[in-house]
């Protein structure tokens, strides 16, 4: 099992050095930042005084290992536009984000689980069939476009939502949260359950599948012969059953939630990392984008080694079959 | 299917009959659901508009002629100074929004296409490479499939375009990356299977070249998983061109596609001007929905597991 779980880590290590050197060499062949950080009426002198003070004067490789020195001890870099240490920009801006991706994880499994399994119990009633329906069309629906009708509907239609920010938040922990004030919740509305439209889409068709399999089985027929009330065989029975693939989506799921964060956060004007990606990408503020995909490149690993490694303890079989090479 | 058709000389004529054309069974079969031929209907009728734009469109919106600036942002319906009609209403500068879909239309199933095409066709021969010859080839090219799946694809596009810059070719090259894994993978699963069946050891047995095993035995056989996914795939390029685009990372203004409309028009969504962002976005909508409602029941009536 150890040596399991310390073989990914090693190859976790290994895609992490590799990405960000493929995410270092992405990022410096964007532009010249130069031109948009000096006074276009900026003389030659002035600009190569500017390279100089950012580094940005050296070779590629003498950058990225300048880069590398400094990652190992924790510093990504300053931002060009904001001149603060861009993991400090990311980490201020993380708590948004994850209140966001939580929120909207939240939303999906308290909607989408009883709704699979009302659609798996009745799959050819006229209520699994629309429930169906509606997860096609969560997963058809692009997420911005979702977003858009949003605000046309509650924000501009009725007004009943404000369209973009965070609104009032309260600190929790020293962390700023927007969940525990009325502002704050109907600032986080919209966003929350615009990002969480393709989980839920997700989660409403692995539960319908997983129980339409899980009716069928002969535990089941068992525990209905047994005289166990519907709502036991259901909640118990086949909802145990049912739910190690539905926590491992969620779980790997949180990754793609952030990643997608950005195209919500853009549409919502929510202030946490996704928007500033999008807003660095535009200002070519390059250590804040390569800190940014190094967290969450980081973080994507951290989950999946997490997850493969739970995997292997819940599951016997994924040991096994690491443990004795293929043939 | 050859084998199929051929290796059931017992059955009862006419049960034979029925047998000997599977392209007619399987258009029976797609029929039954007229969900699916409602979205195969649609889908011939987006790509008749989008391939005839220049013809039909009421003006070309990208001639700045025929532009007219006092025509601004008119509701839908409305008839400009001369009397046309903007049945959908027009733009911030005057453009009417029906053209500027059906030019977008075009744009956005242009790089749909284009990029499922060439990510079949890269993924194919990966993915056959890999099942076919095994290896260290098979492992590398699987780890790469498996590292690069491991990242949401909004994620990995977003970085190349991010250093790529704006165009339709840098967008297609994008979506090409991030979706080959989807192919390789599928084709390399299905290949393994049919490797190991007897018409592959029978060709073998033959002395026939490897060329002609791979290309004319086992790709054939492959391709059923694989029509599904790139009907799926063809959905996904064109959300994931829109979203970038809407992002303003994906195509330049001059090429504008669905996405960027709705980007355009989303500056005056909250002053009410609703109708800029939302048709392109319901041209976008139908588009995807009736790909996958043609996807869906390719899936079903391709897929073995389901067959009774």
């Amino acid at each position: 099992m150890a040596a399991y779980a310390l073989r990914r880590l090693g190859q976790s290590l290994l895609v992490l050095a590799l990405m960000s050197l493929l995410v270092f060499v992405g990022v410096y062949a964007i532009g010249n930042p130069i031109e948009l950080l000096v006074n276009p009426e900026a003389d030659d002198a002035e600009r190569l005084r500017a390279a100089h003070a950012l580094g940005l004067d050296k070779p590629l490789l003498v950058q990225y290992g300048v880069f590398l020195l400094h990652a190992a001890k924790g510093d990504l870099g300053r931002s060009f536009v904001y001149n603060i240490p861009a993991i400090q920009l990311i980490l201020q801006r993380l708590p948004a984000t994850l209140e966001l991706a939580l929120a909207s994880t939240v939303i999906a499994i308290v909607i989408g689980i009883p709704l699979g399994l009302l659609a798996g119990l009745k799959p050819h009633s006229w209520v699994g069939r629309s429930i169906m329906a509606g997860s096609i069309l969560g997963f058809s629906l692009p997420t911005f476009w979702v977003g858009l009708v949003l605000i046309m509907v509650f924000s501009v239609h009725f007004g009943w939502l404000p369209p973009n920010g965070r609104g009032e938040t309260v600190s929790l922990l020293g962390v700023p949260v927007s969940f525990l004030t009325l502002d704050g919740l109907r600032h986080l509305a919209m966003p929350a359950l615009n990002l969480a439209l393709l989980q839920l889409s997700l989660l409403v068709r692995l539960t319908r599948a997983g129980t339409r399999e899980a009716i069928l089985q002969d535990y089941v027929k068992f525990a209905r012969a047994k005289g166990l009330s519907t709502g036991r065989v259901i909640g118990v029975h086949v909802l145990k059953n049912i739910l190690i693939p539905i926590v491992t989506v969620i779980g790997l799921e949180l990754g793609s939630v952030i990643a997608f964060a950005i195209v919500t956060e853009s549409i919502f004007a929510w202030p946490g990392t996704g928007k500033l990606l999008i807003d660095s990408i535009n200002q070519l503020d390059r250590p804040v984008i390569v800190a940014y995909l190094l967290v969450i490149v980081t973080l994507f690993i951290v989950i999946n080694l997490v997850v493969d490694v739970l995997y292997s303890l819940l599951d016997p079989r994924v040991r096994l079959a690491t443990a004795a090479p293929a043939h | 299917m050859r084998i199929a058709t051929t290796a059931r000389p017992a059955l009862p004529a006419a049960r034979l009959e029925r047998v000997e054309s599977p392209w007619r069974r399987l258009a029976e079969e797609f029929a039954a659901s007229r969900l699916a031929l409602l979205g195969l209907a649609l889908l011939v009728l987006l790509a008749a508009v989008a391939i005839t734009a220049p013809w039909i469109a009421p003006q070309n919106p990208y001639d700045l002629a025929q532009l007219d600036v006092l025509d601004s942002q008119l509701p839908p319906g409305s008839h400009s100074l001369s009397g046309k009609a903007y049945w959908l209403g027009t733009d911030d500068q005057g453009r009417d929004m029906l053209s500027a879909i059906l030019f977008g239309l075009r744009i956005s199933l242009t790089v749909g296409v284009a990029s499922t095409v060439a990510a079949l066709a890269l993924g194919l021969a990966l993915g056959l490479a890999a099942a076919y010859f095994g290896g260290w080839l098979d492992a590398l090219i699987m780890r790469i499939a498996d590292i690069q799946l491991s990242f949401p694809a909004i994620l990995i596009a977003l970085i190349l375009l991010a250093a790529l810059g704006q165009g339709v070719g840098k967008i297609i090259v994008a979506l090409v990356t991030v979706q080959w894994a989807y192919y390789a993978r599928t084709v390399r699963s299905a290949a393994i299977v049919e490797r190991q069946k007897e018409y592959i050891e029978a060709a073998k047995v033959l002395a026939l070249p490897e060329w002609r095993i791979v290309l004319g035995h086992l790709l054939p056989n492959c391709l059923p998983p694989l029509i599904v996914v790139a009907t799926v795939q063809v959905a996904h390029a064109i959300t994931l061109e829109a979203t970038l685009s809407f992002l303003g990372l994906g195509l330049p203004i001059t090429e504008p596609s669905l996405g960027l409309l709705i980007a355009n028009g989303f500056q005056y969504l909250l002053s009410g001007k609703y109708w800029i962002s939302f048709y392109p976005g319901l041209a976008l909508l139908v588009t995807i929905m009736s790909i996958n409602l043609v996807a869906d029941q390719l899936r079903d009536i391709l897929n073995p597991r389901l067959k009774r």
